[in-house]
């Protein structure tokens, strides 16, 4: 029987959550690295025991940490994300300009196509590579240096590079998401740009041909169909057909097209799965109902998720690296909230349980089906 | 030939427990004892520890790290100025803390 490895990271530590393919008993292990915020921690698919680890704080500032083994032993690695040159200046807040300053990686995406290679989505946005295992980085400064940088500005949480997708063929081609300057597409490993945000309307920046200036909160795509990409923004809920091309709304009859998460089914690729939060000033679930959406057409028409999870007085928040599918024949969903529970379904969503609650605020979830 | 001499340095928890060292770490320095000498010798021999007391892109003392020795704050002291002999004779330590914060 393979095995499930559900990977979170939190404010105040990293956990690794073990369980077999039923998915009912689980195992917690942790705080590892305790105290310290963990933005992200990340297996790679081609060695699953090779895991790495974004670890931040205000005192210590970014350390990256690497497991051999699953988790068992860590070591550090490169911290050193400097950036290219001179890093230029971006909008801040109040329009003035402000210069490029590191603050932490946000997003650590091991590749599918190689098993040294990683990359590492940092704030202030840019793009970093490693092709040694994290053992030195250099950044792919073609993102930071494209035209539209200068009128970059950061949502509320920063200005971060948060979203890292690989073709899952094509090594060259990488999809980026940065908030809030929008989804960018390289089709020659990380060279050159192309702003992908036509359709994307962003309350003050209605023109939709505006390339850059909207808050993307998250993208997702199925490898089986790579063309196909979804995306949750600060509103609406998109989908495009043509990698990015021109986007079309797919928010439909969802209570609120405001949201961080968005994951597609390891199986269905028009089965898609997303959070929907009230507005964003409050950042809870509408009427105190914690509900996973879950489309089968691709986005327009959903349906609510429920059994299992809490509805009523239920007011926590879903963080945009919080929601992982595994591939299991029955696909598990999981979604981490910022009142620290873990809830798992192992069915595609049409029931849950919380697999671990009472943890610290969750910053990101993964999993890993383990053969 | 420039002498050399060990210099007693105290480390904060998070970082002692990051790279495994006790409490004191003893940092071998040679020639001119300052506060940058030690650090840098120190972040030599444990490089881990790079970019967690000092930033990576300008070497300045992150902002919730400071300097202390002979129970004095050396946080905003000249960072190439000679350390006090009593931490030179490794009489007494050179501390860095992380800096209490919280409410």
């Amino acid at each position: 029987m393979s095995g499930t490895r559900v990977l979170v990271g939190t404010r105040k530590g990293a956990f690794i959550l073990t369980s077999d393919e039923a998915r009912e008993e689980w195992t917690v292990d942790g705080p590892h690295f305790p105290g310290a915020e963990i933005y992200h921690l990340k297996g790679s698919p081609l060695d699953p025991d090779r895991i790495y680890v974004s670890q931040s704080s205000g005192w210590f500032g970014q350390v990256i940490h690497r497991s051999d083994d699953g988790g068992a032993t860590w070591a550090t690695k490169d911290n050193d994300f400097t950036y290219d040159g001179v890093p230029g200046e971006h909008q801040w807040y109040d329009g003035t300009l402000r210069p490029w300053e590191f603050t932490r990686v946000w997003h650590l995406e091991p590749s599918v196509h190689d098993a040294d290679t990683v990359y590492a989505g940092v704030e202030d946005a840019a793009l970093f590579k490693s092709t040694d295992g994290g053992e030195s980085w250099s950044e792919l400064s073609g993102l930071r240096r494209h035209d539209t940088g200068p009128q970059w500005q950061p949502g509320a949480g920063g200005m971060c590079l948060h979203t890292i997708l690989e073709h899952p063929t094509d090594p060259q081609r990488l999809y980026v998401a940065i908030s809030a300057a929008g989804a960018f597409r390289t089709d020659d490993g990380g060279e050159t740009w192309l702003p992908i945000n036509k359709g994307l309307r962003s309350g003050e920046i209605p023109d939709e041909d505006s390339e850059v200036g909207h808050c993307v909160h998250h993208l997702d795509l199925h490898p089986s169909n790579p063309d196909v990409l979804y995306m949750q923004k600060h509103w609406d809920v998109m989908r495009s057909k043509d990698a990015g091309d021109s986007w079309q709304e797919v928010s439909g009859n969802l209570p609120s097209d405001f949201g961080f998460v968005i994951a597609v089914h390891a199986h269905e690729p028009e089965t898609i799965y997303v959070v929907p939060i009230e507005s964003d000033i409050h950042h809870v679930p509408p009427e105190g109902r914690l509900r996973v959406y879950r489309s089968r057409t691709g986005g327009e028409e959903w349906e609510a998720l429920t059994e299992g999870l809490p509805q009523e007085n239920c007011y926590v928040n879903v963080l945009r690296d919080a929601m992982a599918v595994d591939d299991h024949d029955s696909c598990g969903v999981y979604v981490g909230t910022t009142g620290g529970q873990v809830y798992a379904s192992h069915d595609s969503g049409d029931s849950w349980t919380a697999i671990v609650r009472d943890l610290p605020a969750v910053l990101s979830v993964e999993v890993q089906t383990l053969s | 030939m420039n002498a050399t001499v060990t210099i007693r340095v105290v480390l904060p928890a998070p970082l002692r427990t990051m790279v495994g060292l006790d409490r004191e770490v003893d940092v071998t320095v040679e020639g001119e004892v300052t506060q940058r000498t030690v650090l840098d010798v120190l972040e030599r021999d444990h490089p881990a520890l790079l970019g967690t007391i000092r930033g990576r892109a300008d070497g300045r003392r992150r902002a919730f790290i400071r300097f202390f020795a002979c129970e004095e704050d050396l946080s905003h002291e000249d960072p190439d100025s000679p350390l006090p002999e009593a931490v030179v004779a490794g009489r007494e330590p050179y501390i860095v803390l992380g800096a209490m914060a919280g409410g």
